[in-house]
């Protein structure tokens, strides 16, 4: 007996791409791409591009998949696969320049990523050697004390937001706080350059404090922003309790809610530092740039790292490959601390952060 | 004998008077530091518009004809980098907040945060090193073939270091701060309004054009706006990238190009003196001006919407 049965037609996939479809034609286009460019290289001479192989390979998977689920699918599906290939296509767009800015950064700025670039400053250093000493030293007293100046005025406006304001200054306060993240860095250090060469009566000042000044400008709304956030989610029901004991309210906000929250603000205060750590423009202005050390942050200029950096690149002296891989070791570290920063506020929001769960 | 019960009040003590007055002088602070970088910008400006135009640099014929091709080369490449940064900025914030599946999402949230994170210094070295060089090749392309199109005049520049190749950095460095606004105004689409959208047969994109996009567009607009307001502002990269000239040009991929605001004041202020100071001090303050505008602008818009959502 051989009565031919019909296939069992699967009516809910009939007309429709299978599910690895889109992904085999993803890596089709960018095998297709790179052995284009792969042959043109080889033929025509110069380099092998893959960042534009797989950009163009991505855009033709665009092509590819409209077409190809226009013909299958019909018109409507086929611009939902088009919007879909697209969204992923700018999420890719986006990747190239991140990857290609680490991957540069790291493989140029290795070259001097050594202990005399940690040990030494750049007094008296023409051409090769040399290091950053007195532009960490400078990035960690101007950016600590910024951190000073901006944690007590941030917290306290944060809590007065949270725990006193009403009414029109609560509104007002907030309103130009969130303005004030909009604030361009170099308008940030033009203000400390006219107020302290005004008050001082210097017009052509430098100096450390300066910049401290203009980074508190800019990190103060970040830090009333995050804290502000962290004190809002304090419940309520821990506040009460406290005031039913008999707490006075400044007690209650000093060792009841902020104790819960503490986790939260450090985690704030740490992303704000590490988005201040890396201005260049104010610092530039009012701390100006030197090749000493130096530790007063009340007198004479002051080097830190990012202006370092733009320094080694923009006055190279005669000799400029070693400017070049100072400014690129100069920008490792800065990546560094940034990436550092960064991971020490997960931490600290992870561990610390109060056990709600039983 | 009382008749009435005295209403009960709680006892002022010093401490809470001492506290409570350091939060208001705090958050007064914020408020009076505001205003003092207008007023002591202005007091800085005041010498380089009573002054003779011909001690300023480039001996121009006023004051507004110094600071008129630095405003348009500003405004000029933050438009600029806004119209690439938004698409992508969309398009991004839909993957993670409609397409990505959930478990990965919130690492790919992540990853384009670290592109905030990179300091513009970095951006600055790395526009100038890898990515001019990389774009040149396309620019002599777009001179030779495209020539007749006003924005691809030749002669092409031999170094990369065009406004537009400024544009594409800036665009890379708002690309985070749009995406992050529109991934949560996206995020707050009422989930009945999509399931409706789905139970009708709507595919994805339709429910997205149906209930998401309209539900965010006052978002997507300040968002954008927010973007613009950074860009503006961004110092580093154009000094670092850009062959300047003063002149109002609208070729992108010329050697001539107009500068702008905060890349003219950080190339200039370390070697300028006397009038020299407060025309760039001047300059700044209408940089502070255009972003402070913006930036309220885009506020007011966000705000209105918090009300509107029942979010809060």
């Amino acid at each position: 007996m051989t009565a031919t049965q019909p296939a069992i037609v699967n009516t809910l996939t009939t007309g429709r791409l299978p599910k690895w479809a889109p992904w085999a034609l993803l890596a089709g286009s960018w095998v297709v791409m790179s052995a284009v460019f792969a042959l043109m290289s080889a033929g025509g001479g110069g380099d092998f591009n893959i960042a534009l192989a797989i950009f163009l390979g991505t855009v033709l998977f665009d092509v590819a998949i409209f077409v190809i689920a226009y013909l299958v699918e019909g018109a409507r599906q086929a611009k939902n696969r088009l919007v879909t290939s697209l969204v992923a296509t700018a999420f890719i767009i986006a990747l190239l320049p991140l990857i290609s800015l680490i991957f540069t950064v790291l493989s140029e700025g290795l070259h001097r990523f050594d202990l005399q670039f940690f040990t030494s400053s750049m007094r008296n250093v023409v051409g090769e050697g040399g290091g950053a000493l007195h532009a960490i030293t400078g990035t960690l007293l101007i950016t600590g004390m910024a951190t000073l100046i901006s944690v007590p005025v941030g917290l306290l406006t944060a809590i007065y937001l949270v725990e006193y304001g009403r009414g029109p200054l609560a509104r007002a306060i907030t309103f130009f706080v969130d303005v004030m993240t909009g604030i361009p860095s170099i308008v940030a250090g033009l203000f400390a350059f006219a107020f302290f060469a005004l008050v001082l009566q210097d017009p052509g000042i430098r100096f450390g404090f300066g910049g401290s000044v203009a980074l508190s400008l800019l990190m103060i709304p970040v830090v009333v922003r995050s804290s502000e956030e962290m004190l809002k989610i304090v419940p309520n029901e821990l506040r009460e309790a406290s005031y039913a004991l008999g707490v006075p309210k400044w007690l209650t906000i000093l060792k009841v809610v902020i104790p819960t929250s503490i986790a939260g603000i450090a985690t704030g205060v740490t992303l704000a530092i590490a988005r201040v750590i890396g201005e260049t423009a104010p610092l530039l202005i009012i701390s100006g740039f030197t090749a000493s050390m130096n530790y007063d942050l009340f007198s004479d200029r002051m080097m830190t790292i990012p202006v370092f950096v733009y320094t080694q690149y923009a006055n190279p002296g005669s000799d400029v490959q070693a400017y070049l891989d100072r400014a690129w070791a100069g920008a490792l570290t800065l990546i560094l601390i940034v990436m550092a920063l960064n991971l020490i506020a997960r931490l600290i929001a992870r561990i610390f952060s109060p056990k709600l769960g039983r | 004998m009382t008749t009435a019960a005295p209403s009960v009040r709680a006892k002022q003590r010093p401490a809470d008077r001492i506290f409570a007055t350091s939060t208001v002088v705090a958050g007064s602070l914020i408020l009076a530091a505001l205003a003092a970088v207008a007023v002591f910008l202005i007091a800085q400006s005041i010498p380089a518009l009573l002054v003779d135009p011909a001690e300023l640099k480039g001996s121009p014929s006023s004051f507004w004809a110094y600071v008129a091709p630095l405003a348009f080369g500003t405004v000029w490449a933050a438009f600029l980098a806004l119209l690439m940064a938004l698409p992508v900025s969309l398009g991004i914030a839909l993957f993670i907040s409609h397409y990505a599946p959930r478990r990965v999402a919130q690492g790919l949230g992540y990853v384009i945060d670290l592109l905030a994170a990179v300091p513009s210094v970095v951006f600055g070295l790395w526009g100038i090193k890898v990515l001019a060089p990389a774009v040149t090749p396309l620019y002599t392309w777009l001179t030779e073939n495209l020539g007749w199109i006003p924005l691809f005049t030749p002669p092409v520049s031999g170094t990369g270091r065009t406004i537009l190749t400024v544009a594409i950095v800036l665009a890379v460095m708002i690309i985070p701060i749009i995406t992050a606004l529109c991934r949560e105004i996206f995020l707050q689409t009422p989930v009945l309004h999509q399931e409706a959208a789905l139970a009708l047969g709507a595919t994805r994109w339709e429910m997205i054009q149906m209930a998401v996009i309209p539900f965010g567009r006052p978002g997507i607009i300040s968002a954008a706006m927010l973007g613009l307001g950074r860009a503006l502002g961004e110092t580093m990269v154009v000094a670092m990238v850009l062959s300047p000239a003063a002149l109002i040009t609208f070729v992108l991929t010329g050697s001539q190009n107009p500068s702008t605001i905060a890349g003219n004041i950080a190339l200039n202020f370390p070697e300028a003196h006397g009038v020299g100071v407060n025309a760039l001090i001047a300059t700044g303050l209408i940089l502070f001006l255009i972003t402070l505008v913006i930036n309220s602008i885009a506020r007011i818009v966000i705000n209105r919407r918090k009300a509107f959502s029942g979010a809060n």
